[in-house]
């Protein structure tokens, strides 16, 4: 046998090897492919009845004896605003369904539509002080109980011990639905409001305000502070010295620390010692910046590392100084990779919940925030809130909430991509 | 590892034979210079070598003689290594450049260099020539500005290629195009002194002579120090030339006197091929 067979024989096994592994390779990206498609695919089916809300036609009598008001021309806002609206969507149910007269099956009736409907029946009034003493046919929000029922989240075949929407509900429901009182819109409440205990009030706007403010901290705190960390320690930091090394080394220990560490450090420092306040989007700020500034710090010397040293020699050459050299060659050439990394490290600080939780911002806030010193949540937390809650719509709720996050994320990352491009030198 | 031979040569090697001090004309002096990359490896022995007004200076020698060590002495880039240690004195214009009143920066900007690549900044052509004038203040106005590139452009033989097309990446042009960028980004600052190392070791034989012609012009303005690993461009284009051996100075001399009569035996050898 000469070289050749030899060589021969043992490349069909080199081949085979090779396809082997070229199979390997697929089917883990298949796996990681499914198993991503089936988590997004789970999470948005999920949330898709979130985004439609139940309403119930009723006819609303705004009578003054309804309302409770004085016959005059014209009313104040105050006095419009102390007017009774509690009875208004009662009475229009109780009259389309003239043969309940007990009260507890009373009480039942009105469950039917929100507490909140009274609060929008008044509102509108106060929109339109014509209203008075008129009759109107006006959509009314349904209870979460309706509405999750009439999405069929809450299942009629399920045996009534087990429901919560009882019988004798069902056929409420059901005469409802045949009167065509029963009518879907889009969830723009949930959009627009802050979080609250009825799940068919509740809302995400609050957390994205929470969120916002907590981010726009953290990047105001890390950015500059992450950046000049890792200039100094690349460019002006004395080599070979003990102390600086210990600086990298715990740089590096900082970014594999548990979150929920840096939150017990928040609380204890900046609540305890400080005395800042609870649930503050400042203090979350605060406490994510130090989870992100290591992250932003390690690829930010990355990418200052990867400066050609041609560059700096080039520049040096012609008599620029050391932070001429930084500034108008070493920082520019590096940006693509401190943004990219920056804007990763942002992105993890959006998703962070743990170490918020430490500082209180796991506190039910139903305000919208409206400045960095307001008791707010963010989105992870309130996911976290709302996973916890009882009552079925929440499911859709908090798949909603991940939804949105994602999104956030998703839009986050497509950033960092688009500025890479727009910074990138071709060399 | 030197052979049996060159050890022994070595051994004799004492002062370095020719003519290493000029009596007259002289823009840079190297007295004595010793350079240390850390407490045991020195790079440099004792080398003493003067720079004369618009003269070429080739330094010449195997690879790890030492001769770009001694050329980033010049202009202190050597600065920036860590541990890297000048002792000895080394003068421009009778003034020691490592005396601590000298600013490293202003040197540098007397002081120009050309790097073994092309380096051009990732700007457009005019901004990598407009970049040291602007960043001293050379100028006072946009047009004096415009002239000064020009003027740097022409002298560096590139403005007729480039001035159509000023604002693009000057990483665009040929490999040979941006040593000229790069040179032109040098003089720009108007230095009085040019150091090269070796300039045209990236570049085709075109490209290369058109760089020589080059340096051989700009003779006339500035006094110019080129290390090369061709002994063929150090015959072409020097006034003096200087054989570095091991960290030491064996010898300098006018061209002609180096490749056609060299004093010392090591040159000998080198120039004749035996080793290098």
């Amino acid at each position: 046998m000469n070289n050749k067979d030899i060589v021969k024989a043992s490349l069909k096994k080199r081949y085979a090897k090779e396809k082997r592994f070229k199979l390997y390779g697929i089917v883990s990206i298949t796996l990681s492919f499914l198993f991503l498609a089936f988590l997004l695919a789970d999470i948005t089916g999920k949330s898709l009845p979130a985004f439609t809300q139940t309403y119930v036609k009723l006819e609303i009598d705004f009578s003054h004896k309804n309302l409770k008001l004085k016959e005059k021309a014209s009313y104040s806002e105050d006095e419009l605003f102390k007017a009774s609206y509690r009875t208004l969507a009662s009475k229009a149910l109780y009259q389309l369904f003239p043969d309940i007269k007990s009260r507890k099956d009373k009480k039942t009736l009105r469950g039917m539509v929100s507490v909140g409907a009274q609060y929008e029946l008044r509102d509108m009034v106060i929109d339109n002080p014509n209203l008075i003493g008129t009759k109107k046919e006006i959509l009314v929000l349904a209870d979460d109980d309706l509405d999750s029922f009439h999405k069929g989240i809450i299942d009629r075949s399920i045996p009534e011990e087990l429901r919560r929407v009882k019988d004798k509900q069902v056929s409420w429901i059901d005469k409802l639905e045949a009167d065509g009182r029963i009518v879907t819109r889009f969830n723009l409440r949930f959009l627009t409001s802050g979080d609250s205990r009825e799940p068919e009030l509740a809302g995400i706007w609050g957390a994205l305000k929470g969120s916002f403010y907590t981010m726009v901290i953290t990047l105001l705190l890390s950015f500059p502070i992450g950046v000049a960390a890792a200039v100094y320690l690349e460019e002006f930091a004395p080599k070979n010295n003990k102390f600086i090394d210990l600086i990298e080394v715990n740089i590096n220990n900082l970014a594999a620390v548990p979150s929920i560490v840096f939150g017990i450090l928040g609380l204890a420092i900046y609540i305890n010692l400080f005395g800042m306040p609870r649930s503050a989007p400042l203090v979350a700020g605060m406490v994510v910046f130090l989870m992100t500034l290591p992250k932003i710090i390690i690829p930010t010397r990355a990418s200052i590392k990867s400066v050609p040293p041609s560059i700096r020699e080039a520049a040096l050459g012609v008599g620029a100084s050391k932070m001429q050299v930084i500034f108008h060659h070493v920082l520019p050439l590096a940006m693509p990779g401190i943004l990219t990394g920056s804007i990763i490290g942002m992105a993890q600080a959006l998703g962070e919940s743990a170490p918020l939780l430490m500082i209180g911002m796991v506190a039910f806030v139903a305000d919208i925030p409206q400045s960095f010193m307001d008791p707010a949540t963010v989105l992870p937390v309130q996911i976290f809130i709302w996973s916890d809650s009882p009552e079925r719509a929440f499911i859709a709720l908090t798949s909603a909430a991940i939804v949105v996050l994602l999104i956030f994320l998703f839009l986050m990352n497509f950033l960092a991509i688009i500025l890479r491009k727009k910074f990138e030198t071709r060399w | 590892m030197p052979n049996q031979d060159e050890l022994e040569l070595l051994q004799e090697l004492g002062d370095t034979v020719g003519t290493p001090k000029l009596k007259e004309k002289v823009r840079m002096s190297c007295n004595h210079v010793d350079v240390f990359y850390n407490e045991t490896a020195q790079a440099i022995f004792d080398v003493s070598v003067d720079l004369g007004k618009n003269q070429i200076l080739a330094m010449i020698g195997p690879s790890g003689c030492g001769k770009s060590t001694l050329l980033r002495c010049l202009n202190r880039m050597n600065d920036t290594i860590d541990g890297c240690i000048v002792n000895g004195e080394i003068t421009l214009d009778g003034e020691d450049i490592y005396n601590k009143t000298i600013d490293p920066v202003l040197l540098r900007a007397n002081v120009g260099m050309v790097f073994q690549k092309p380096n051009p900044f990732p700007k457009s052509i005019y901004d990598n020539v407009a970049y040291g004038p602007r960043l001293h203040g050379l100028t006072k106005n946009a047009s004096e500005l415009d002239d000064l590139v020009e003027e740097s452009l022409t002298k560096a033989g590139l403005w007729k290629e480039t001035k159509d097309r000023l604002n693009k990446p000057g990483t665009g042009l040929s490999g040979g195009q941006q040593q000229r960028l790069c040179i032109a980004r040098t003089i720009a600052v108007k230095p009085e002194v040019i150091l090269m190392d070796e300039p045209t070791s990236a570049l085709d034989p075109i490209a290369t002579a058109t760089i020589e012609e080059l340096m051989y012009d700009l003779k006339s303005s500035y006094t110019i120090a080129v290390v090369t690993h061709s002994m063929q461009q150090a015959a072409r284009i020097s006034d003096r030339t200087a054989y570095f051996h091991l960290g030491r100075l064996v010898e300098v001399n006018n061209t002609d006197d180096v490749f056609t009569n060299p004093e010392h035996k090591l040159t000998e050898n080198y120039i004749t091929g035996r080793f290098g």
